[in-house]
């Protein structure tokens, strides 16, 4: 079977600018797959061309090994849902998820609509209009009426990007849930990592309109592939060509013997994030690193000499 | 008194002499008794109100309703598209707008004369079918009720297309995607998603263009062919050559009052809250 969506040397030019350049990407049917970078990358005008709000320059979009580069975005069995959710103001709950299903001239739509609301967790707000609804609510009236279609694959422009931090999180579990339950394709485009590395089963980073990485959250967390990849995903030390991520780091006295590598340095502040403590270490040779170390490990003071350890194999290294 | 409240005087001031002052010697004329060479006279007397309700003048009044009805729904029909298209204009937004304002620079008398050189038995129009052999006689397409609307619909277009205009540049573009997205051609599109939302533009253009046609003098005047067509004419026609001036005037609050009634309950409505 071919991948529910594939792009091939996809690109899209804008006047004085090349917004994506030459993607080419094989998403697996039924994953969680995630696009990641910051922004002006190029991940939402990829996801535009996608659901055919834009047209490539050069390329292709293939849904289900066909070309749909010449296909309307509602001759496209994909959805959308938007940054700001673009809810029908006018509509209730319920006739918003009921729109598309009328569209297609669906049959047992009462049903597919309740089973789509019950899905997001919005029964017994079906009546309401988007301006009595909850930041949050809003979010799962889009969701259920997209899903209600039960498109080949789902885009999601930075669905999480309005909602506040506690939110947020639980909804990425509850996002996360929701594929599975749905059995949908879901394509995410997101700038934070933390998002992409908890809910993906795959994901690429993006950076100035190309594919730096594709991989698992695991892979391209600890084996990125570009010094970009590494620095995006998380803080990094550069140490002499190596990467150590500041979670690899053990901080010793500086008689402790170590077979580890290890470099000498002077404590020089710390922040205490309740659940671990980031400690600045400035290295000979006028380098400043970041340790985090669990809350409980021996407290230095600024002014402290240590040895700034880590091991080789969590080191990261291009070849 | 406040500083703020001295901005006011003018504009209060403006309205107690140029509205309320006019308003209450029209509301007082129309009780007077029409004298014997025009002008007014005691008794009071609400004869003029009663004369209303004479079939000939109830027809006048059911008749500029009617105009100023079809007119408002040619102008919304005309102006939607219009304004749809210029508010999804990539570029020349504000060229297409000036266009529309473009018939402002002359006089609303000095364009509706046009329309006469345009439309007369030797006009423009007739002059280049019969040149073109496909008509043998000049078509009547002037002093008419036909030639009165175009008049309306031509004078009151602006009116009926910056409103609307307005209420669909700020729609969210998202929301027409969204649409698409979920499977909606670009005509299901307008009728379901932004037609509704464009209602308070709709509403507001139609208010606009409705209450000066129901009370409009001119174009009847120019274009209707001297006939007492529409309500405006008559309150006209009472006040220089009838010199029925308290009959005139109750015509005029009559029509006032008309107005008022409709904007009250069609507005009241309209308000309603979308929760």
């Amino acid at each position: 079977m071919p991948p529910i969506l594939e792009l091939r040397k996809l690109v899209k030019h804008y006047p004085g600018q090349q917004a994506v350049r030459e993607i080419s990407l094989a998403i697996p049917r039924g994953s969680f797959f995630s696009l990641l970078g910051p922004s002006g990358c190029g991940k939402t005008t990829t996801l535009r061309l996608i659901a055919g709000f834009e047209q490539p320059t050069s390329g292709e979009v293939l849904l289900n090994g066909e070309i749909v580069n010449h296909r309307k975005p509602y001759e496209r069995n994909v959805s959308t849902v938007f940054q700001n959710y673009a809810l029908f103001p006018h509509l209730t709950a319920r006739a918003n998820v009921e729109f598309g299903l009328k569209r297609h001239r669906a049959t047992d739509i009462d049903r597919r609509v309740r089973e789509a609301l019950e899905l997001v967790g919005l029964t017994g707000k079906e009546s309401r209009r988007p301006a009595q609804l909850s930041g949050g609510e809003r979010q799962r009236v889009a969701l259920a009426r997209s899903l209600v279609l039960q498109p080949d694959v789902l885009l999601l422009d930075e669905p999480l990007a309005a909602l506040d931090p506690k939110l947020r999180k639980q909804m990425r579990v509850e996002l996360k849930a929701m594929q599975r339950h749905a059995g949908v394709t879901f394509l995410l485009v997101t700038h934070d990592q933390q998002e992409a590395l908890s809910m993906s089963d795959g994901l690429a980073v993006m950076n100035e309109g190309r594919i730096e990485q594709v991989g698992s959250p695991e892979g391209v967390y600890l084996r990125p592939s570009t010094r970009f990849v590494a620095s995006f995903l998380g803080a990094v030390n550069w140490i002499s060509g190596a990467g150590i991520r500041p979670e690899s780091v053990r901080l010793l006295a500086p008689g402790d013997d170590t077979p580890d590598r290890h470099v000498r340095g002077v404590v020089s502040g710390s922040v205490f994030l309740g659940d671990c403590v980031q400690v600045q270490v400035r290295l000979s040779g006028e380098v400043d690193a970041v340790a985090q170390l669990p809350r409980g490990a021996a407290l230095f003071q600024p002014g402290d000499a240590v040895q700034f350890t880590w091991s080789a194999a969590d080191e990261i290294t291009f070849l | 008194m406040k500083l703020r409240t001295c901005f006011l005087l003018p504009a209060w001031l403006a309205m107690a002499l140029l509205f309320a002052v006019p308003f209450v010697i029209v509301l007082a004329y129309s009780f007077l008794t029409r004298g014997v060479y025009g002008g007014m006279v005691p008794p009071w007397t609400t004869e003029s109100y009663r004369r209303l309700f004479d079939a000939l003048y109830l027809a006048i009044l059911g008749r500029s309703f009617a105009m100023a009805l079809a007119a408002t729904a040619l102008c919304l029909l005309l102006a939607f598209p219009a304004a749809l298209f210029i508010s999804r204009a990539a570029r020349h937004r504000n060229l297409y707008l000036q266009l529309v304002m473009l018939p402002f620079w002359t006089s609303f008398l000095v364009r509706t004369y046009a329309w006469i050189f345009l439309l007369r038995d030797t006009g423009l129009f007739n002059t280049i079918l019969l040149s073109l052999g496909i008509i043998h006689s000049p078509l009547p397409l002037l002093y008419n009720d036909g030639a009165v609307l175009l008049g309306l619909v031509y004078g009151y277009l602006p009116f009926m297309v910056l409103p609307i205009y307005a209420t669909l540049e700020r729609l969210d573009p998202a929301l027409a995607e969204a649409a698409a997205d979920l499977g909606a051609r670009p005509l299901t599109t307008v009728w379901h998603i932004v037609v509704p939302l464009s209602r308070p533009g709709i509403v507001a253009g139609s208010v606009l263009v409705f209450i000066p046609c129901l009370g409009a003098y001119l174009t009847p005047a120019l274009l209707g062919g001297g006939r007492t067509v529409m309500v405006g004419n008559l309150v006209q026609n009472q006040f220089t050559t009838a010199r029925g001036w308290p009959f005139g005037a109750a015509v005029s609050i009559a029509l006032m009052a008309l107005v008022t009634l409709v904007l009250v309950v069609f507005l009241r409505r309209e308000s309603e809250p979308l929760a």
